[in-house]
């Protein structure tokens, strides 16, 4: 297995084992990723990819990646490609993935740019309609993205909570993204902060508190 | 050159807020380039994030669409590099000492408490966007027909936003 000079018997790869990855095979595959991936969901692309095609990740390392970049403030489709591109080739691969993932969509939008700025006339109004279009989809392409997140994700009156005082704090007191993200962002993981876990009953307790509040 | 400075230190602060996605920093977004820089119009803005999400990839990469508007090559570089690099240097390190950190009890609790959080930040974004784009019957019946297609079955987004655009020249003319 360990020897690469071998060419391997070709697609009998049903063992779990991982497949070893090269530097261009990496910037290749996240390249393709990059340039195909229409429509949003990069994350479920790259699992096809990642895990399924090239068996570079099982699911339970692949999960772990998705959860750090959940976390962190970055795309999805970036901070995955970063944090894959190192486990497999190191720092250079994780410039290789981000690359890869990112010079496609740059181009489009690049171009996508330079001719939306150059309209004139009478195409000027056939554009605009159209991107008028467009965006009223986005709207509810997004909101279906997030609804299905909240829907798996939300718990409980604290999420509520958390997710109500960041869309008041923002659309109506009007503060700015920071001022939400750190005030609302400190509250909330200091709710969720460490507990001794010696201590369930007072937990419940609280919780009866809290559902007595309703 | 004070304007590629600009748009880099723009971009570069945009990116650290893009919790859960790039909805999150649309409040800040639209502040930033159309009430502060006037780099482009409101309209101009929704327009380009919208042909974002038809891009493939990152659709954040929306940002190299307003650097060219603003500063041409060198603002769609400045631009997308500003909005990449420095979150992804946080997110390479973090990668690489994400195993030590798993017995630090903190973890849990900000990966806990971030996602409400993250979702109610992309809530906001989305009302601001969908002030400036949802006006009359007509994009308001696309949104919803959008939104529950997606919900409910498996078809590619990509189409959808192409029938937006379709709906678009046929009723918004």
């Amino acid at each position: 297995m360990s020897d690469a000079a071998i060419p391997a018997p070709a697609p009998q790869a049903a063992a779990p084992e991982r497949n070893r990855a090269g530097l261009l095979d990496v910037f290749l595959t996240f390249l393709q990723i990059g340039a195909t991936s229409f429509g949003g969901g990069v994350v479920a692309y790259l699992r096809s990819a990642l895990v399924g095609k090239k068996k570079w990740f099982d699911d339970v390392e692949f999960l772990e990646l998705t959860s750090i970049s959940n976390t962190l403030p970055g795309l999805n489709a970036t901070n995955m490609s970063i944090l894959a591109g190192d486990r497999l080739c190191g720092t250079a691969g994780s410039i290789a993935a981000m690359l890869g993932m990112c010079l496609p969509a740059f181009v489009f939008m690049t171009v996508a740019g330079i001719l939306y700025g150059a309209q004139h006339g009478s195409s000027r109004h056939i554009v605009t309609a159209a991107l008028a279009g467009v965006a009223a989809a986005a709207v509810g392409l997004i909101a279906a993205t997030w609804y299905q997140i909240g829907k798996k994700s939300v718990k409980g009156f604290y999420d509520a909570f958390f997710i109500l005082a960041a869309v008041l704090g923002i659309n109506h007191f009007k503060f700015s993204v920071p001022e939400v993200l750190l005030a609302v962002g400190a509250v909330a993981i200091f709710a969720y902060r460490p507990r001794p876990p010696q201590k369930p009953p007072e937990e419940e307790s609280e919780e009866q508190w809290i559902s007595s509040l309703r | 050159m004070d304007q590629l400075a600009a748009i880099a230190g723009v971009f570069a602060y945009l990116s650290l807020l893009t919790i859960g996605g790039g909805m999150a920093a649309y409040p800040a977004m639209k502040t930033m380039v159309v009430d502060v820089h006037h780099w482009v119009t409101n309209d101009q803005l929704v327009h380009i994030y919208s042909v974002g999400q038809m891009s493939p990839g990152p659709n954040m990469m929306m940002v190299a669409g307003l650097g060219v508007m603003t500063a041409w090559l060198p603002g769609a570089a400045i631009a997308a590099l500003a909005f990449f690099v420095p979150t992804g240097i946080l997110t390479f390190v973090v990668g690489r000492i994400w195993n030590r950190l798993a017995n630090w009890p903190w973890r849990d609790s900000i990966q806990r408490g971030l996602g409400p959080v993250a979702i109610g930040l992309a809530v906001a974004g989305l009302l601001t966007f969908g002030r400036s784009s949802i006006h009359g019957w007509v994009t308001l019946a696309v949104a919803l027909i959008v939104f529950f297609v997606t919900v409910r079955t498996k078809v590619n987004p990509a189409l959808l936003i192409l029938g937006g655009a379709f709906v678009g020249v046929i009723a918004l003319r």
